[in-house]
This record gives structure tokens, sequence and C-alpha cells, in this order.
């Protein structure tokens, strides 16, 4: 399975991090600098896989792809594709592309939840479950719309109304 | 915003009228410079989320959690105190308040975060909602957050979302199932059959990718389970044109095919299809690695599977080449012919400008060392390692140590040669491996008796030159070297060259605990030279013993002529190492009284007083160990010096020396110091018996209050076995200590470093010439030999891979102690009962024992939580009832000992297991015969007695 997702900066800022298991956050600072500390000392224009077995267990690897300031950064074990999950990639950042027309990084600096649903429709639970990213636009343009339109759901049960005390 | 109107109290309003967004929070953290200001105004935000968050305005709220949620994302703030704030939000009728809550709460709750409980009803709440996004969200949640509780009380919920008629919801349910599972393996008895349903019937791409995606994941746990559902495999394998199916079909198989051999001829060719047809790189590398890992009988399909390896490894994208090369390291233990075939390409790779690329082929290389090739290969790669940057070179380094001394030192013929290459490892720049050195160098001593002398030779080649002593990494190497010296003294050349190497200045260089060494190996060496001179009659005596039994023994050294004057020059003639050949168990005494002659009154004198004079400023250390040797010494050699000092003019004396006190005390010394020390059995220790009245299990809780005030010693001991203690520490205390001792002993060592100099010159140039003069070895690394590396070793394959043995080996291998069948660890197996085992248990339970009853009770509409409790209930109750029939009363009446079976059969993978297994299975599998999924079993024969089941396979026929 997928184990975590990182986009950071290559000044080694997080700009994204989701872990699909369980990790304190001062861990997952941690593995942050130190996956940082291993991109920054590899050159340009080499492969794209790092073993990561001191930090995730045995047979996990990640690999990473750089696009213009930021570095993407996945986290698998064995039971994942290497080169798969470099096309998982892909597909992550057209879809990045699509929904903010022509992606940068300020993007993903200023829409912070929304790079958040956009990955949440390509992988849940460590599992790829979307791989089509006209299909995870069309997802994210329906939650997009749920969220600009605040009494789309009409649906207020009384004990939640009663709840809030209002 | 649309704070104004739920505002509750007077300060709520007010952050809702002037409340920052997410926006401003983030440029307010761009605008300030990372350090001080940014940390200020981070703790300046939170306490506007801690008073914003109490609001009772939903809007305000959720916009604080937002903000919280990203500072504890992004920037490590600790955001457990809001846990209920997020809950609170999730209940919102807002959708973007919910998702709010929602987000916040899948990226910092914990299983421990106690408001965790209250999030159960809204879950489920939203998993039966309407709206697909609020279910999905609710699923996002659930798959990261999940603990045994939820996955308990929501796994009716998520029954009902795998029927579910929207794709959207289908997939990422079965994409939660997972964790639910790993949660609640008892789920597994509710929801499998829709989950297979799902492998079976689907047309939406997504969902089977999900579904194939889980299988693969609980296959890598525990293949076993999943045999039954091999045809559906197959299916897929032929039918789908995903790859992303594909290849989690194919990492299924690569599991399945280890337990069922049958299997392989069926779907190897497919497998082959897809290689030779594909044009998506990664399914084709999914091909390659599953042929080469778990077909690897097929000629045919690792003959294509090498083919496609080799279009990797010429492709530009250093992608490919990485995972060509990773692809041949998997073929390369059963058809070394792929590797032989590759050899440029792997040994140009060495120099490649990818760490990866270079570290796989050093691998690559390793995997092809035998005993015919391991010198040559060596030898390339010590030039490799030269070559170099440090970190790679260590690298090169190590897994030659570590390939040399695999199996104790298996593929080793000629030790002499081993040894110097350690001396050579140990003089690389960069080399780091002082500790695998040192272990290796007392290794072989003690277990190698032929190779002493040339141990003796290389650790005096590495202990002379005091240029090695400025290096820290490699202190421990020299720690080895004056080890080896002292125990094997008797192989020297010339011991007083060994002394004065053990006391030189410099040694105040180094650590403590390595300077003790120095000293106690100084102190074997003086006895040995005391014994040899003052006692020379004995040993003449087991001389005349060998004479006889070898009349043709010939002591080089009567030939040359010994100065009498220079006590202290070494002599070239003396060659010790011909007579430990001749006879190495007595070497021992033999060649020490070879040196008859050497041990002139004079030298003898001047060696103690060297002694003397350089270790009296050592014997205040505040190091205990040291203090405690340099006394020891010291009071040996002041004992000697009186004794044989005051004997000075009678000459005649010769014939008293065995009634000096200092003869008394040498003859026992020595006989305690001939003790030879041999390897140790990793089970010695239970093998002593446990005298009696000895507890051994008595609690040493009271030790601690014993031990309260007393500091455990910095400084470690030289042990033989492998320190634990980091040296890093060993070094910054030893450092310290060595500063003071510097101070008081400063004028002195001045002193004796220029009479060192003087004495030994040459050493202080650049040393290359002077090593190694005396030997027929050739070194490790020849200056020569290095620019020809490549061609060397295309070569060296060559002639090695084709794997005829060499015939004129020089010497035969000498015999080198094991024990333990090669002092590997023991291995001790940990017995886990990991949910895995519940959950094949639990899939076992529902493929092949439990269809009838599970069938009856999914005829109905089992959406309710209760009813699916009802139906695990129901599972049970029929499962032990099978079980009853099927075992011997009292075998397993209860599941749990069941599983607890598979998973040891798992773990202990024997034929006799095996069989044992697949008897269950198929004891099980006759017990249901009528069940729908007939045609996932094997069909009954018509003789089917016990012996028949035993082999029945669970796949059905057609697959084989």
């Amino acid at each position: 399975m997928i184990r975590a997702v990182i986009v950071m900066n290559d000044q080694g800022k997080p700009r994204l991090v989701k872990f699909y298991e369980h990790q304190p956050v001062e861990k997952q600072q941690e593995i942050i600098r130190s996956i940082y500390g291993v991109l920054c000392s590899r050159a340009e224009n080499v492969s794209n896989f790092v073993q990561a077995d001191s930090t995730f267990g045995p047979d996990t690897r990640l690999v990473y792809k750089t696009f213009a300031t930021l570095y993407f950064i996945v986290i698998f074990d064995d039971s994942e594709n290497e080169l798969a999950i470099l096309d998982l990639m892909q597909v992550f950042v057209e879809t990045l592309d699509k929904c903010f027309s022509n992606v940068c990084e300020l993007d993903i600096v200023f829409n912070f939840n929304k790079v958040h649903t956009i990955l949440d429709e390509i992988i849940l639970g460590g599992q790829v479950i979307e791989m089509s990213s006209s299909e995870v636009v069309k997802a994210v343009d329906g939650i997009s719309w749920l969220e600009k339109n605040p009494n789309s759901i009409i649906r207020v049960p009384k004990s939640i109304s009663g709840w809030q005390g209002r | 915003m649309s704070g104004g109107s739920g505002g509750g109290g007077g300060p709520s309003l007010m952050d809702s009228l002037f409340q920052r967004t997410l926006d401003d929070l983030i440029k307010g953290i761009r605008i300030h410079v990372p350090g001080a200001a940014q940390s200020t105004f981070i703790s300046k935000s939170l306490d506007e989320i801690r008073r914003e968050i109490k609001s009772t305005d939903l809007q305000t709220k959720s916009t604080a959690l937002q903000k919280l949620t990203y500072l504890h994302s992004l920037h490590g703030i600790d955001m457990s105190w809001a846990a209920f704030h997020a809950v609170e939000l999730t209940s919102s009728p807002s959708f973007i308040h919910k998702k709010t809550g929602y987000l916040a709460a899948s990226l910092s709750f914990r299983p421990s975060t106690d408001v965790l409980l209250l999030l159960t009803n809204q879950l489920r709440k939203d998993l039966s909602s309407t709206n697909q996004h609020e279910v999905s969200l609710a699923l996002e949640c659930l798959s990261v957050i999940c603990t045994p509780d939820f996955a308990r009380d929501l796994t009716p919920d998520i029954f009902t979302l795998l029927a579910s008629s929207k794709n959207f919801i289908r997939k990422k349910s079965i994409a939660c199932l997972l964790m639910v599972f790993s949660q609640y393996p008892d789920a597994v008895r509710v929801c499998f059959k829709r989950l297979v349903e799902n492998l079976e019937g689907t047309d939406n791409a997504q969902t089977l990718a999900a579904t194939v995606g889980v299988f693969c994941e609980l296959a890598s746990k525990e293949p076993r389970s999943y045999l039954p559902l091999a045809p559906e495999f197959y299916r897929i394998l032929v039918d789908s044109r995903n790859n992303w199916v594909l290849i989690k079909v194919l990492k299924i198989f690569a599991k399945l095919a280890k337990l069922e051999p049958r299997l392989a001829k069926k779907v190897v060719e497919p497998i082959c299809d897809h290689m030779k047809r594909s044009e998506a790189k990664s399914l084709v590398f999914e091909c390659v690695r599953t042929i080469v890992s778990s077909f690897y009988e097929y000629e045919f399909a690792v003959k294509l599977a090498v083919a496609k390896i080799r279009e990797f490894l010429l492709d530009s994208d250093l992608n490919l080449k990485y995972l060509g090369l990773q692809g041949l390291l998997l073929v390369a233990p059963n058809h070394s012919w792929a590797v032989l075939e590759n050899k440029e390409v792997v040994i140009k790779s060495l120099s490649d400008v990818d760490r990866n690329i270079k570290l796989e082929a050093l691998r690559l290389v390793m995997s092809m060392v035998s005993d015919d090739n391991v010198v040559e290969i060596c030898r390339v790669l010590i030039g490799y390692a030269l070559k170099s940057d440090p970190e790679f070179c260590n690298e090169i380094l190590r897994s030659m140590l570590l390939t040399c001394s695999r199996n104790v030192y298996e593929i080793i013929i000629d030790f002499d040669w081993y040894a110097s290459l350690l001396g050579e490892m140990a003089r690389i720049p960069h080399c780091q491996n002082g500790e695998e050195i040192e272990y290796q160098l007392i290794d072989i001593g003690m277990r190698v008796k032929d190779v002493r002398p040339e141990l003796v030779r290389v650790g005096r080649d590495l202990l002379i030159d005091p240029a090695l002593l400025g290096n820290p990494f490699i202190h421990r190497i020299l720690s080895a070297a004056a080890w080896v010296s002292g125990e094997y003294v008797w192989f020297s050349r010339n011991p007083f060259e060994i002394m004065e190497a053990l006391l030189q200045p410099r040694t105040n260089l180094l650590p403590p605990s390595i300077r003790a060494v120095y000293i106690h190996s100084a102190f074997k060496v003086l006895s040995f030279c005391l014994h040899s001179f003052l006692l020379p009659n004995k040993t003449a005596n087991s001389l005349s013993k060998f004479a006889d039994m070898e009349p043709d023994f010939i002591y080089s050294e009567s030939e040359g002529e010994f100065p009498e004057t220079s006590g202290l020059r070494p002599h070239q003639e003396f060659n010790p190492r011909d007579l430990s050949e001749k006879n190495a168990d007595n070497a021992t005494i033999s060649s020490s009284s070879l040196k008859n002659d050497t041990f002139t009154r004079e030298s003898v004198v001047n060696m103690l007083t060297l002694i003397l004079t350089s270790l009296s400023p050592l014997a205040g250390s505040h190091d205990v160990e040291i203090e405690e040797r340099v006394r020891n010494l010291f009071g040996l050699a002041q004992l000697a010096q009186e004794e044989i000092c005051c004997h000075d003019d009678r000459k005649e004396m010769m014939v008293d020396r065995d009634d000096l006190k200092t003869s008394i005390i040498i003859r026992l010394i020595n006989d305690a110091l001939s003790e030879d020390f041999g390897p140790v059995s990793l089970s010695a220790q239970e093998r002593v018996p446990v005298p009696d009245g000895l507890v051994l299990e008595e609690n040493l809780s009271k030790l601690d209050i014993i031990c309260a005030d007393v500091q455990l010693p910095k400084s470690k001991s030289f042990s033989l076995v492998r320190p634990s203690l980091l040296q890093m520490d060993g070094d910054f205390v030893s450092s310290r200590q060595n500063e003071e001792e510097s101070e008081t002993s400063a004028a002195e060592s001045t002193s004796l470093l220029s009479e060192h100099r003087k004495r030994h010159g040459l050493f202080y140039l650049p040393s290359d010439n002077n090593q190694n003069a005396s030997t027929g070895f050739q070194p490790a690394n020849d200056p020569n030999q290095k620019d020809n590396d490549v061609e060397d070793l295309v070569k060296l394959t060559e002639e090695s891979l084709v794997l005829k043995r060499k015939s004129n080996l020089a010497r035969p291998r000498p015999v080198v102690v094991k024990l333990d069948e090669g002092g590997r660890l023991p291995i001790t197996v940990k017995k886990t009962q990991s949910t895995d085992d519940l959950i094949s248990g639990a899939v076992r339970d529902v493929l092949l024992g439990n269809e009838a009853s599970s069938q009856s009770n999914q005829s109905g509409k089992p959406s309710s939580r209760r009813r699916g409790k009802a139906l695990s209930k129901v599972d049970q109750g029929s499962e032990s009832n099978n079980n009853m029939e099927n075992f011997e009363i009292g075998n397993s009446s209860k599941r749990r000992s069941k599983h607890r079976i598979h998973g040891k059969d798992k773990k202990h993978p024997s034929p006799g297991n095996d069989v044992e297994g697949r008897d269950e299975n198929g004891e099980v599998n006759k017990q249901k015969s009528g069940s729908r999924h007939g045609r996932h079993k094997a069909r009954q024969r018509a003789d089917g007695g016990i012996n028949v089941v035993v082999q029945k396979p669970v796949i059905p026929d057609f697959l084989l």
C-alpha cells in the first residue's frame, strides 16, 4: 500500500503531508526533514527511487519527482509497482494542473484544503482508487459546488440543532 | 462570513468580524522570516484560534479549525486539544463545515484520542447519507483513524456500501475495507463475500482495481487463504486490459505460485503474452519481476524476461536502468548466465553518476563472487573504492567485508591474502569500517591458526606507521592490530620493534580503551622477550624435539649475522612463517627459541628502559584501565630491570637465571598467556550447568538501590565480542582525557617523538614502498592496476564465471574453527498472533467452511447493524460446529485456537505442515460440498479416502 504522500518545495518546506498509517506529528516532521536531506543531496537527472527501509520498515521505497520548485514524494511498500506509482504522480500533477489551470507552488500553498480534496479522490486508505484525472476533476468540482452552496444539504437533524444551542 | 447571526458571547462576535481566514494566516506566515519572528506569529495566531474555536458560530469555528489543521499538518503544531471541536463540526449540516471537521479528524486523530467514540454515530449517519460526497468524507476519515471499535460498529454500514449502485461509493468502501479488516478481523466473515462479488461481477475498472488491490494486500500477508480464488484472478489476468489491475494480479500470482506449483504452468503463458505485448513499462517490469522471482524454472519465460531486462538496462531512462539492475539481481541466484550476458553494463554501472545504480551494480558484482574469483574481484573493487566518493567507498568496503566473512569465511581459501586485504582496507583514506575490520582481524586470528604469522605481519605494518594514529576512524583497527601483535608475538620477526610501536609517543592520540589494549599487548611482548631471554634452555629443549621430528628444518636466522650492538634493529632474514607452516601447532615454543641470539642482555635492558621511560607519565592516568595495565607492566619491568642490571658484570650468571624471581614470575605469566584464545560458541553459556544454590531468575531490583550513586565507567575495556557502545561517545570522552594527559607529558612526548622520528624516519615519509617488502603477497591495491579496472573485471568475469575451477591452488585451505554450524545467531522465532492470522483464518472460513450458513443469512436485508451482528454470531456458531465435526473432540473447540494453528503452519513452512494444512482444507472442503461456490473447490474423487483428500488441491481442476 501507499504509506505516505508528501509535497515539499526545494527548501524542504512541506506543502502537503498525508500519512496513511498513523504517525505522531513530531515523527512526521522528522521524516520530512530526513527525506529532504536525502533528496537535496541527489543530483539532477538521476533515478527517482530511494530505499526508505530505515524510516518505514523493510521493503519500503520512496519515489520522488520534481516539478518546478516542488518535490512530489510517494512512499510505498512492495505491493506497489514503482513505475505505476510514477504514473500515479503524473496523474496527481495533471489533476492539480486542471484544477488550478497551470498549477504553481503558490496554488498549492494557498489551497491547502482543495489539494487534500484532490488527493483524497485519488488515494484512499493507501489504496489507489482513481487513475483518471478527468474523473477526479469531476468529483472535485462536485465537492466545490457543495462547499459554495451551504444550504444544499437541507436535512438538519433536530438533535444537532439542539446541541448547538441555537 | 456569516458570523454575526450565530454569535453567542461578546468575544466571539469580535472574533467573527475580524477573524483572519486561512489565507490571511498563510500570508502572515510567509511575510515573517523563518525563525523567531515566524514562531512568534504562529503562537499569536494560535492564541486567536484558541479563542475563535470556542465560538458558537459554526463559520468562525470552522475557519479556526481550518487554520489549526493547517498549522498542525505543515508546521507540526499540536492540536489534540481541539479534537472535540472537530467532532462537533462533522455533525454540521453545512457540507463545508463537515468537510473541515473530517479533514481535521483524519489528519490529527490518533487511536488514543479520547473523543474518538463520539464520532461513531456521526460516521454511521454519513455513511448512510444520500449525498455521495458525504459518504466519501466518512469513508476517507474512517480509513485513516479506524480503530477496532469503529470497525466493529461500522462493519454493517460498510457491508451495505459494498453493494452500492454507485461505483464512486463502491470503490471507496472497498479501499476502506482493508483498514476495517486489519482492525477487526471478524468483519471478514461479514464482508468477504461481497468483496469477492466485486471481483467477479464488476464492469467498472476502478472498482475492480480497488478490489484486486485489497486482495493483493491481504495475500501479501498470508497468501494461502486466497488460493481458492485463483480461477478468478486467472480470468482477470487473461481478460483485463487495465495495467493497474494486471500489476496487482501479477503480484498476487507471484505469492500464490509459491504455494501451488501447478498454478505456474497455467499462468506463465498469459504473463509472457503481456510481457511481449504491453507498451506500459510498469506492466512489463511487473511481468519480469514475477517471472524471475516466482517462475524461474520456465526457461523460455526467463529468457524473455532477461531480454526485457536487457532493454531496460540499455534504456537512457535511469529509472529503467535501475529497475533493470534490480531485475538482474533477482535472476542472479538461479540463472547466472543472465548476469554474464549483461556484465559490461553492470560493471560500467559501478561508476555511474547515480548512487542507486552504483549500489545495485555493486550488489550484482558481489552476487557473482565465489571462492575462485574473490581475490580478483576484491582487488578490482579496492581500486574502485579508492576512486569513489567516501560514501560509496565505504559501501564497497562494507559489502566486501560482509561477503568475505559470510558463513565463517566460506569463500576465503587464502587467509594470508585476506589478512593483507584487511590491512589494505585500513589504509584506504575514507575507510570507516574500522569496527568490522577490527572484529574480523581478531576473529580470523582465533579461528585460523595458519594465518597468525601473516596477521602479525599485517598488524606490525599498521602499528609501526605513526601516520595512522592520526585517523580516528582506524583506531579500532589499530586496537585489533595491537592485540594480535601481543597475542601472537612469537611469530614476530622482531618483538622489540613491536614494543617500540606500541609505546610510540603518538599513541596518546588513541582513546583510553584502545590505549589500554596497546599497553596490555606491550605486557605480553615483554613477558615473551623476558621468557626467551631468561629461560632459553626450556625452549631449547623443546626445540630439539622438533628438530628430531623435522630433520630438514633450517633456521633462516643462523645464516644471518646478527649485530650485537643494535638489539632493536629488525631482522629481515628471520621468517617465522616458514616455520609456522611446518609445525603450526607448536610454533609457539620453537619459534621463540630460534632467537636465542636476539635476546641479548643489552637489547632486553634497552627495552626495559624504553618501557620505564615512556610509561612513567601514564602511571597516574585517570583512566582505570590504563592505570592498571601500566602498573602491571611497570611492576614487571622494574623487577626485571633490577635483577638483570645487578647481574650486569657476572656473565656466568646465566646458569642461575632459572632461580631469579623474575624467571619464576615470567614462567607463571607465560604459562597463563600461552593459553590460546579460541572462538566461543554462542550457546557456550547455556552449556554451563547452573551451580547449586544459584538462583538466576532472582529479581535484581535491589541492585539499583545499591548502585544508585555508582557511575558506570565511561570507557570500555577491550573485549573479544563486538562492543555495543557507540564509538562516538568513547572518542569524545577519550579526546578530553588525552588532552589532560598530553599536557602533563608534553615534555617527555616531544623528546620521545623526536627520538622515534630519528629511528623510524622512513615511516614518516609517504609510506608506500616500505610495506609488504618481504612478503610474496601482492597488495590488494596495486597502484598500477587501478586504471584498467573495467577491462580487468570484464575479463575476470569471463574467466571465473564460466565456473571452471582453478585446479592449481597453491595451498589447501587452512582449518577454520567453526562452532554452532557457523556461529550464526540463533534464530529466535518470535511467535506473534497477528491480526493477519485472524484475517486469513476468517477468510478461509468464509471461502471454505461457512458458505452454506452465511448464505442463508445473507438472503435477508442485512443493512441494519443488529442484523450484521447476528449474522456474525451465527457464523461463529456454525463455524465451531464445523470444527467439532472436522477435528477430534477437544482438538480445537475454540475458533481462535484453530487460527493459531494456521499461523504456525505459515511461519514454519515444512512439507509436513503443508500436508497438514491442506488436509485441513480438504476436509473442510468435503464438509461444504453443497455450497454455492462449488466451482472454487476441488472435485471429490470417487475413491476419496483420507490420503486422497490430503493430496486434493484447493484449486479447481480446470485450472490444472
